[in-house]
C-alpha cells in the first residue's frame, strides 16, 4: 500500500467558502436595488451599467497582464465585477460612457492595482473612481434626472439611450436636483430646510427610491433587504452598517432638535443620497475597514459622523464617498488600538494575574 | 449545570457517523508488532531487551529514563527480533529506534504486578508509582506521562478533575465508544486519579453531540456524588484543555500557567480507564482504541489496536482503500499530521488513522487575503491571524510574536475558515518553531556568557591570591606564609591549565 505522499500541512478540512463565492453573494444582493433603478432610469441606466461594469474588466484584464499574473484565474474572483458595479451605482445615470470608463481607470488601475491588487489597497476602489470623478466633471456628476421608468410614456428608447450614453446628447428638461443638493442650494440662498424639504420627494417616496438620485442608491428599502441578506448569509455583521446610519442619524437629530431651520432631520438624512448603499455596501468592504468587532464600530460612527459633517458644513451635498475613503486611510491604525484580548492574557498583553489564594 | 461561553471557534463538518455507531472490534493480532522507544513528550525509554529474548505480554522492554519519559511495555508474547531503526509515525517519515517483536500467537500475559487492593487508602506515590510503572500517557493525542500530571497534587492546590471526553475533532470517535463501552471503567479509574490528585470535584466534559455517551457515563457516575457529567457545546476547540476548563468553570487559564495554576486538573477519558488496568489489574498500558474512518477506507472502524501495529494493518482490516486517498492523517483532520507511510506503527497517541479523499479535504488553491476577518473572529485564542501572517510572510517574526503567535496553539481553525485558503496555521507553526530555535539561540549564548564570566571573576580570584601571597612573602609571618603558599601553587596551576 503507498499513499499519495504529503502534499500538505493540516487541516485537512476546510469550510465551503472562497473569495468568489462571497463576491457573488454580494453581487447577487445587489440585485433588487440595481434592477428596481435600471428599471426606473431606463435604457440609458442599463447602457452606462453596462459600460461601467466592462471597462473595470477590461482595465483588471489589462493590469493582471502588466503585472504577469494570472488573469483568468483572478477575473473568475468577481471582484472587478463588485467594484464596476459599486462604481456604476454612484454615476448619474444618464451620464455619458466617458466618464465611466475614466472613473474605472481610476478605481481599478490606480486604486487597486497600483497598490498591489487585491487586497492590498488601502481605498475603496469604486469610491476613489467616484471621487475622482465628483472632482474632475462637478457638473456631469450632478446631472440628475427625474425617473423615467422603462417603456413609460416619455422614456428613451434604445436608439435615444444610445445618443445620451455615446453620443453626449442629454436631452433637455430632464434634469432634477437630487434631494440633498436642493437643500444645500435653498440653504445658500438663505431659505430655511423647513421650508425647502416641502419640495423633495415624501418620505415615502424616498424610502421606496422613486426619487433622483445615482444610478443605483434610489431606493432604501431594497437596499437594506440586500443588506440584510448579507447579514443572513454571515457576509457582513451589522456592525459597520448599524453604526454609520446610527452615526449620521444621531448627530442629525441632535441638531436638527437644536435649530430645525439650519438642521435637515435625521429621517431625512438616513434616506437621502448613499446613506444605505454606503453603510450597507461600501463603508463594509472587507479590505478597507477594520478587522475587529470594536475597529469596526468606531469606523462605523466614523463614517455616519463625517457624512453628516460632510452634508452639512462642505461645499458638496453628498458625503458618503469622501466619509468612507477617509475612514479608509484610518482602517490600519484603528485595528492597530482595537486588537482582541488574547486568551490568557490582559488587553496590555500580559498574562493574567492569577488568584492569590490558589498560587 | 451552568457553562461559560468560550471565544471564537468553528462547526465543522463532524462526519462522526462514519464510526460512531461501530462498536470496538479487537484488531487481528499482527505477526509483527513495532515498539518505538519514544511514543511520548520527554526522553525516550531505555531498552531492557535484547535481540532473541522471549518476552510475555505486559512485560516491561523498555524503561523510563530521565525526568519526563514512559517506559514501554510488550504489547503480545513472542520474541525480539531486534531493536532497530523503523519509520516514525510523524510528517517526516524519519526513522526512530524501535523494538521489533514478533508474536508467538498465544498472547500470553507476564506476571503482573499485583493489584493495589484498595486504592483510595493507598497514598498518591503508590498510585503514581504504578501509573509510570504502566507506561501511561495521555491519549488525547498529546503523549504527555501522566504520572508527572498526577503529580501536579504535590505542588499546586486542586480542587477539581477534569476529564476530556469532548472529542471535538471531526471523525474521531474513539473517547466516544470507549465511554460508550467501559464507562464504569473510566469512572474508577478517574476516582483513583482525583484521590492521587487530592481533588474533591470530578467533572467530566463531553460534547452535546455524543448523548449516548453522556447517558452511560452519568448512569455509571450515579453512585458518586462527587461526579458530575456535563454535556458542553459542540463548537471546536472545545477539546483544547485551556478551553474546556473555560467552559465548564468560567477561570481564564492565564498565560504560560498551567490549568493546574487553577486548582484543575485535565486527563483524558481513555488515560482515566488505562489508570483503571493498571491500578485495578496491574496491566500496562499496550493497546488503545483506533477510529480508521475517512472516505477513502472502505469499512470505517473503531479498532482496540495493539501499540506497534502498523497503520498499514489496520487499514487492511478495514477493507483497504475505496479509493485512492489524498491525504492520511495520524489524528483528527484539524490538528492531525499528515503520514508519510503507512509503515509507521500506532502508538499510545494515535487516536485516528484518516484517509481522505480531496473532496473531504477540499483544498484549494491560495489566493490573495481579502481581510475578511474571519480568521480573528473565530480565533479562540483572541489573536489576529490575518496580521500575524503579514508579518510573517515578510519574515518578520519579531513582530509576530509580539501579535503573541506564540499563544497560538495551533488548532487550525483559522486555515479552516479562510475563504482565500491560505495555510495559516502552517505560517504560525513555522514562525512558533523558528522563534523557539532562537529563544534556545539566546539561551545557549546566555550561558556561555555566564559561565565566560564566571570565569574572568574566578581568574581574578586567583591572580589576587598570588598577589596576596607574593605579598605576605614579602612580609614573612611563619603561621601563614605555608598556607598561602599553598593556595598560590594550585590557582597557579589552575590558572596555566585554564589558560592552556
Amino acid at each position: 500500500m503507498s499513499i499519495a505522499g504529503i502534499n500538505k500541512s493540516g487541516p485537512f478540512a476546510h469550510a465551503s467558502n472562497s473569495v468568489q463565492k462571497t463576491m457573488f453573494t454580494v453581487l447577487l444582493a445587489l440585485v433588487p436595488a440595481t434592477a428596481f433603478n435600471l428599471y426606473l432610469f431606463g435604457w440609458p441606466a442599463i447602457l452606462l451599467f453596462t459600460v461601467t461594469i466592462g471597462a473595470c474588466v477590461a482595465i483588471e484584464a489589462g493590469c493582471l497582464s502588466l503585472a504577469g499574473k494570472p488573469i483568468k484565474a483572478t477575473l473568475a474572483d468577481c471582484s472587478a465585477i463588485l467594484t464596476g458595479w459599486l462604481l456604476a451605482m454612484s454615476l448619474p445615470p444618464w451620464a455619458p460612457w466617458w466618464l465611466a470608463v475614466v472613473g474605472a481607470v481610476f478605481a481599478i488601475a490606480m486604486a487597486k492595482h497600483s497598490f498591489g491588487g487585491l487586497g492590498q489597497n488601502v481605498f475603496n476602489p469604486a469610491m476613489v473612481g467616484r471621487t475622482v470623478l465628483l472632482i474632475s466633471f462637478p457638473v456631469t456628476m450632478t446631472t440628475w434626472i427625474v425617473p423615467h421608468p422603462l417603456f413609460s410614456p416619455g422614456a428613451p428608447g434604445l436608439f435615444e439611450a444610445f445618443s445620451i450614453t455615446f453620443g453626449g446628447h442629454m436631452p433637455d428638461a430632464v434634469s432634477a436636483a437630487s434631494a440633498l443638493g436642493h437643500i444645500k442650494t435653498e440653504l445658500s440662498r438663505g431659505i430655511p430646510v423647513t421650508e425647502s424639504i416641502a419640495h423633495v420627494p415624501d418620505l415615502m417616496d424616498m424610502a421606496l427610491g422613486y426619487r433622483a438620485g445615482s444610478l443605483g442608491e434610489t431606493s432604501a428599502i431594497l437596499i437594506l433587504a440586500g443588506g440584510l441578506f448579507l447579514m443572513a448569509k454571515r457576509i457582513i455583521t451589522w456592525h459597520i452598517p448599524l453604526t454609520v446610519i446610527g452615526g449620521l442619524f444621531l448627530m442629525a437629530a441632535i441638531f436638527h432638535a437644536i435649530d430645525p431651520a439650519r438642521f435637515a432631520s435625521g429621517t431625512f438624512h438616513v434616506f437621502s443620497g448613499a446613506t444605505f448603499l454606503g453603510a450597507f455596501f461600501i463603508a463594509t468592504d472587507y479590505v478597507t475597514s477594520p478587522v475587529t468587532m470594536k475597529g469596526k464600530i468606531i469606523f462605523g460612527l466614523g463614517c455616519g459622523i463625517l457624512i453628516w459633517l460632510i452634508r452639512t458644513f462642505a461645499g458638496y451635498p453628498e458625503g458618503v464617498a469622501f466619509a468612507v475613503l477617509l475612514m479608509n486611510s484610518l482602517a490600519p491604525i484603528i485595528d492597530q488600538y482595537t486588537r482582541p484580548r488574547a486568551f490568557g492574557r490582559t488587553s496590555k498583553g500580559e498574562p493574567l494575574p492569577l488568584d492569590k489564594d490558589k498560587s | 449545570m451552568k457553562l461559560f461561553p468560550i471565544r471564537g471557534g468553528i462547526h465543522p463538518d463532524y462526519r462522526k457517523e462514519q464510526t460512531s455507531e461501530k462498536a470496538i472490534v479487537d484488531l487481528p493480532m499482527p505477526s509483527t508488532l513495532y515498539i518505538p522507544l519514544q511514543q511520548h513528550i520527554g526522553a525516550p525509554a531505555e531498552v531492557l531487551v535484547s535481540e532473541g529474548d522471549l518476552v510475555k505480554k505486559g512485560q516491561m522492554i523498555a524503561r523510563n529514563q530521565g525526568a519526563v519519559s514512559a517506559s514501554q511495555h510488550a504489547p503480545t508474547s513472542g520474541r525480539i527480533r531486534t531493536v532497530t531503526e523503523v519509520t516514525a509515525p510523524h510528517p517526516s517519515g524519519l526513522p526512530q529506534s524501535t523494538i521489533v517483536l514478533e508474536s508467538d500467537g498465544k498472547d500470553e500475559w507476564a506476571e503482573l504486578l499485583a493489584p493495589i487492593a484498595d486504592p483510595f487508602a493507598a497514598d498518591m506515590h503508590t498510585i503514581n508509582d504504578r501509573v509510570a510503572q504502566s507506561g501511561i500517557v495521555g491519549m488525547g493525542g498529546a503523549a504527555f506521562p501522566s504520572a508527572i500530571k498526577l503529580n501536579l497534587g504535590e505542588q499546586k492546590k486542586l480542587d477539581t478533575l477534569l476529564l476530556n471526553g469532548a472529542e471535538c475533532e471531526p471523525y474521531l470517535t474513539c473517547d466516544d465508544r470507549v465511554m460508550r463501552e467501559f464507562p464504569e471503567e473510566i469512572i474508577d479509574g478517574a476516582r483513583i486519579m482525583a484521590h492521587a490528585l487530592g481533588t474533591a470535584r470530578i467533572v467530566i466534559g463531553i460534547e452535546q453531540n455524543k448523548p449516548q455517551a453522556i447517558e452511560n457515563m452519568t448512569k455509571a457516575a450515579s453512585a458518586f456524588a462527587e461526579i458530575e457529567v456535563v454535556g458542553v457545546p459542540v463548537q471546536y476547540p472545545m477539546g483544547s484543555e485551556r478551553h474546556l476548563v473555560q467552559a465548564i468553570t468560567g477561570l481564564e487559564t492565564p498565560a504560560r500557567k498551567l490549568t493546574a495554576d487553577l486548582g484543575i486538573v485535565v486527563h483524558n477519558v481513555s488515560t482515566a480507564r488505562a489508570v483503571h488496568h493498571a491500578v485495578r489489574f496491574g496491566r500496562p498500558l499496550v493497546s488503545r482504541v483506533v477510529t480508521v474512518s475517512g472516505n477513502a477506507i472502505r469499512e470505517p472502524k473503531n479498532i482496540m489496536t495493539p501499540i506497534g501495529a502498523r497503520i498499514a494493518d489496520l487499514i487492511e482490516f478495514c477493507g483497504g482503500f475505496a479509493s485512492r486517498p489524498e491525504s492520511v492523517v495520524n489524528g483528527g483532520p484539524m490538528m492531525g499530521q499528515p503520514l508519510a507511510s503507512l509503515e509507521a506503527p500506532v502508538v499510545k497517541g494515535t487516536s485516528g488513522i484518516l484517509a481522505l479523499t480531496a473532496e473531504e479535504i477540499n483544498d484549494n488553491p491560495t489566493t490573495p487575503c481579502i481581510r475578511c476577518s474571519s480568521c480573528v473572529t473565530i480565533c479562540p485564542c483572541g489573536l489576529s491571524p490575518v496580521d500575524m501572517a503579514a508579518h510573517i510572510r515578510k519574515d518578520k517574526l519579531e513582530l509576530a510574536a509580539k501579535l503573541g503567535v506564540m499563544d497560538c496553539f495551533s488548532c487550525g481553525s483559522c486555515s479552516f475558515i479562510c475563504p482565500s485558503h491560505i495555510p495559516l496555521v502552517h505560517y504560525f507553526n513555522y514562525a512558533k518553531g523558528v522563534l523557539n530555535d532562537l529563544e534556545r539561540e539566546r539561551n545557549k549564548n546566555e550561558r556561555v556568557k555566564t559561565l565566560a564570566e564566571a570565569r574572568n571573576i574566578r581568574l581574578e580570584k586567583a591572580a589576587e591570591a598570588k598577589r596576596a601571597a607574593l605579598a605576605a612573602r614579602k612580609t614573612p609571618s611563619a603561621t601563614t606564609s605555608a598556607g598561602n603558599e599553598n593556595e598560590a601553587k594550585t590557582t597557579a596551576t589552575t590558572e596555566e591549565k585554564v589558560n592552556a
